[in-house]
C-alpha cells in the first residue's frame, strides 16, 4: 500500500517536470535551442497568481492571467531575444537563452526581495484528503494528475490533428523546406514558445499548490530537472518528454521513500550522465540527422 | 541559523536607533561618577563585548540594551553591597581577534567579570584566555556547545557560563514535552541534514525520546533547499505517530506543513525555536494548528518579572518591546550581578584569584528565576532552564506557559 502511495506522490512530481519537459522538448525540436529560460517563467507565473491572489482577485482569474502571463513572457522573450539570432550559432542562443535565465531572477529579485512569498495554494484548491480504496489522495493530487491528463490530451491532439500541428511538426523536420512549402516560420515557431509557456504556466501553477513558497530562484532547480526529464524521454519528442518526467519525478520519490533523500539530486543528474552517454536520444528521441 | 537571524534583524534595527541617543548616557553616566580614580573601593567594574559595528551589530546592540538596562536599575537600586556597578562596553565587530585584544583591553581596565561575547567564534576565541586567568565570564547569546566546553581535551571552561539554552537542550525540552505533557507513545521526526542546527536538535531529541520510552517510528531528513517532502511524509504518515518533530526552520516548515496534510499526517506537530513567526509563512495558519514550539523567551509571559522587565525596557528605550537578545542579556547581567553580591559578602579582596572564584562558584550555583525562565547550570555550565512553549491555537501563536 505504501508502495501505491509512494507511486503517487512520484507521479504528482513527475506531471509537473513533465509539463514542464513539454516546453523545452518543442522548443528545441523546432529550433534546436535548449531554452534554459523556461524554468523562469514557472517562477513569472507562480508570482503573478500570487499577487493577483493577493490582492484580493478571485483565484480563477489569478490562474487564468498567470497562464497568459506566461504566455505572453514567453513570446515576447522570443520575439527579442531568439528571434534576432535565428541564424546565428546555436552556441549563441544558448548563452542568450542563459543570459534570459539570470535576467528574469534577478528582476523578480529587484522587484520582489530574495525572501520566499506565501503561496496561499489552500485558496486555489483546498485542503481536502481523499481515502480510495485505502489509499490517502489529496485534492492537490488528484487535479495536478487530472489536469496534466488533459493538457498532454490536448497538446497530442494539437500537434497531430491540427494544421498548427502539422505545421509545428513540419518546420521541426526540415525549417527550410517547410518555409518553401509556404508554412510561416516566424509564427509557427512562435506559436510553439506559446504553447510550452502555457503548459509552463500550467505546471507553475499546480507546482504552487503543492509547494506554497514562490522565490526568484524557484524556477531554476525545476527547470533544470524538467530539462533532464527532456533528455531522458528524448529532447524533441512530446511523448519523450511526458514519459520523462514521470519517470523522473517516480525516481526522485523512490530514492526519499528508500531514506537516501540526499541524494535524490544527484539521482536526478546522475540519471542525464549516464543517459547522455549510454543513449542520448532517451527513451524516444529519434536518431538525430544533422541539419545543414 | 541564518534565517532565524534574519528575523531579528528589523526588531534590533529599531533598537540601535534607541540605542543610538540613550547608550551613550548609559554607560558614560556611572563612568563619570567613578571614574576618578579614588572610587575603586567603592565601584565594581564588569567588562561587557560584543559587536556594536560590523555584521552582527544588532545582535550586540540588543544584547546591551539588557545588559544597561539591569545595571541602570541594579545601580538605581543601591548597586551591590553599597557600591556602584560600572559596565566598561568593548566593542570586538563580531571579529575573533579584535575580540581577545579587547578582552585584554577589559583586563587592563580592571574588570572583575566579562558579560560576552555575542556571537559564537569571538566568544570561543575569548574563553581559552578568560580560563588562563580564570575571569568570570557569561555570554548571553553564544549557543555552540564548545562556548563552555573543549571537546579534544574533555574539558569544561568552569568560568564560563552562559544564559541562552544551547540548540541540543530543545531536543530534549520538546521530547520531555511530548511525554509529559501530550503524553506521546511514538514520535517522529523529520529534519534538514545539511544544517548542523537542524541535525544536532534531531539527535537530541531522539535520545532523550529513548530514555523516556518515547518509541521513534520514523526518521527521515532532507537536503537543505529540498521543496519536495512528499516521500517522507509518506513513511511518516503509515508509521503514525503522535507527534511529529520538525527542528528547523520556518520557511521549510511551510512547506512541510501544507505536505503533511496532503499526505493525511494528524500527528501533532513540535517545532523549536527557527519557527519563530511561522504563521507569517505558512499559507494557510490551519496546517499548524494545534502544534507547539520552543523559544528562548515570550513577550506574552505572564509571569510579573516578564510583565515588569517590559514594561522597564519598553520606559528606557522609547517604547519598544525586548527581542530574545534583550531579555537574555538582562539575565546575564542579572545571573553575574547576583554571583557578584555573594563574592562580596564572603570578604574577599575586591579583584583577588579568590574573589574571582567566589563569583564562578555562585554562578555555578545559580537556581533561581529570571526573565527567560528557571536558571540553574549543568556541569557543562549550560543553564538547565525552562523554555517558553508557544502554541498555535486558533491561528495565532500563543504563549502555553514555561517547561
Amino acid at each position: 500500500m505504501i508502495v501505491l502511495q509512494q507511486l503517487i506522490n512520484g507521479l504528482q512530481l513527475g506531471s509537473v517536470y513533465a509539463l514542464i519537459a513539454l516546453g523545452y522538448s518543442m522548443v528545441y525540436g523546432i529550433i534546436l535551442l535548449l531554452n534554459f529560460a523556461h524554468g523562469d517563467i514557472i517562477m513569472v507565473g507562480g508570482y503573478i497568481a500570487l499577487l493577483i491572489i493577493a490582492a484580493g482577485i478571485s483565484p480563477l482569474v489569478a490562474v487564468i492571467a498567470s497562464v497568459a502571463g506566461c504566455t505572453v513572457l514567453a513570446c515576447l522573450i522570443e520575439k527579442a531575444a531568439y528571434t534576432p539570432l535565428r541564424s546565428a550559432p546555436r552556441i549563441s542562443l544558448l548563452i542568450t537563452a542563459i543570459g534570459v535565465s539570470y535576467f528574469l531572477e534577478n528582476v523578480a529579485q529587484l522587484i520582489l526581495g530574495a525572501d520566499p512569498r506565501v503561496f496561499p495554494n489552500t485558496a486555489v484548491i483546498p485542503a481536502v484528503n481523499y481515502n480510495i480504496g485505502g489509499l490517502n489522495v489529496s485534492l492537490t493530487t488528484l487535479v495536478t494528475l487530472s489536469v496534466a491528463v488533459v493538457s498532454m490530451a490536448a497538446l497530442t491532439v494539437l500537434v497531430q490533428k491540427t494544421k498548427m500541428g502539422k505545421a509545428m511538426r513540419a518546420v521541426s523536420e526540415d525549417m527550410g523546406a517547410a518555409q518553401m512549402m509556404g508554412i510561416n516560420i516566424n509564427s509557427t515557431i512562435t506559436f510553439t514558445f506559446a504553447i510550452g509557456a502555457v503548459l509552463a504556466g500550467i505546471g507553475a501553477i499546480l507546482y504552487c499548490c503543492k509547494y506554497p513558497q514562490v522565490k526568484p530562484t524557484t524556477g531554476y532547480l525545476l527547470g533544470l530537472k524538467a530539462f533532464v526529464a527532456a533528455v531522458l524521454g528524448g529532447i524533441g519528442s512530446i511523448p519523450g518528454a511526458m514519459l520523462g518526467g514521470l519517470a523522473i519525478g517516480v525516481a526522485e520519490v523512490v530514492v526519499t521513500a528508500l531514506g537516501y533523500s540526499t541524494w535524490t539530486d544527484a539521482v536526478v543528474f546522475a540519471i542525464l550522465i549516464v543517459v547522455l552517454l549510454v543513449k542520448p536520444t532517451g527513451f524516444m528521441g529519434a536518431s538525430l540527422n544533422e541539419k545543414v | 541559523m541564518k534565517n532565524k537571524m534574519k528575523k531579528f534583524v528589523c526588531m534590533a534595527l529599531v533598537v540601535v536607533m534607541a540605542m543610538a541617543c540613550l547608550a551613550g548616557c548609559g554607560d558614560s553616566a556611572p563612568a563619570s561618577e567613578g571614574g576618578s580614580g579614588a572610587a575603586s573601593a567603592d565601584t565594581i567594574k564588569i567588562g561587557w563585548l560584543g559587536p556594536l559595528t560590523g555584521g552582527v551589530a544588532q545582535y550586540g546592540e540588543a544584547v546591551k540594551s539588557g545588559v544597561d538596562l539591569y545595571v541602570e536599575q541594579l545601580n538605581a537600586a543601591g548597586g551591590i553591597n553599597g557600591k556602584q556597578v560600572e559596565l566598561v562596553a568593548y566593542d570586538e565587530e563580531g571579529d575573533a581577534t579584535k575580540a581577545v585584544t579587547g578582552y585584554n583591553s577589559l583586563m587592563d581596565d580592571g574588570v572583575v567579570a566579562v558579560v560576552g561575547s555575542v556571537t559564537t567564534a569571538p566568544t570561543v576565541a575569548v574563553v581559552t584566555e578568560a580560563f588562563a586567568d580564570n575571569t568570570p565570564m557569561i555570554t548571553a547569546s553564544a549557543t555552540a556547545i564548545d562556548v563552555t566546553y573543549n571537546a579534544d581535551q574533555d574539558m569544561v571552561y568552569t568560568n564560563m557560563f552562559r544564559s541562552c539554552f544551547i540548540d541540543s537542550f530543545q531536543g530534549v525540552t520538546m521530547a520531555r514535552f511530548a511525554k509529559e505533557e501530550l503524553g506521546a507513545a511514538t514520535a517522529a521526526v523529520l529534519y534538514d541534514n545539511g544544517d548542523t542546527y537542524s541535525t544536532g536538535v534531531y539527535e537530541y531529541f531522539v535520545n532523550q525520546c529513548n530514555e523516556l520510552g518515547v518509541k521513534v517510528v520514523a526518521t527521515e531528513s532532507y537536503a537543505s533547499g529540498s521543496v519536495d517532502f512528499s516521500g517522507q511524509l509518506t513513511n511518516i504518515a503509515a508509521a503514525n505517530p503522535d507527534v511529529l518533530f520538525l527542528p528547523v526552520y520556518y520557511n521549510d516548515v511551510a512547506l512541510i506543513a501544507s505536505q503533511a496534510a496532503d499526505a493525511g499526517i494528524t500527528a501533532t506537530m513540535l517545532g523549536v525555536d527557527g519557527w519563530s513567526s511561522v504563521l507569517d509563512s505558512v499559507s494557510d495558519p490551519a496546517l499548524v494548528e494545534g502544534a507547539y514550539y520552543c523559544s528562548g523567551y515570550s513577550v506574552e509571559d505572564t509571569r510579573e518579572l516578564v510583565v515588569n522587565f517590559l514594561a522597564d525596557y519598553a520606559a528606557k528605550y522609547d517604547g519598544k518591546v525586548s527581542n530574545m537578545f534583550g531579555a537574555q542579556g538582562y539575565d546575564a547581567a542579572w545571573i553575574l550581578c547576583n554571583a557578584i553580591a555573594v563574592a562580596e559578602e564572603s570578604g574577599a579582596e575586591y579583584g583577588s584569584a579568590e574573589y574571582k572564584q567566589a563569583v564562578i562558584d555562585a554562578m555555578a550555583a545559580t537556581d533561581s528565576e529570571f526573565v527567560t525562565g528557571h536558571v540553574s547550570f549543568d556541569d557543562h555550565n549550560d543553564p538547565q532552564k525552562t523554555a517558553a512553549i508557544i502554541q498555535i491555537a486558533d491561528g495565532a501563536e500563543s504563549f502555553w506557559g514555561n517547561f
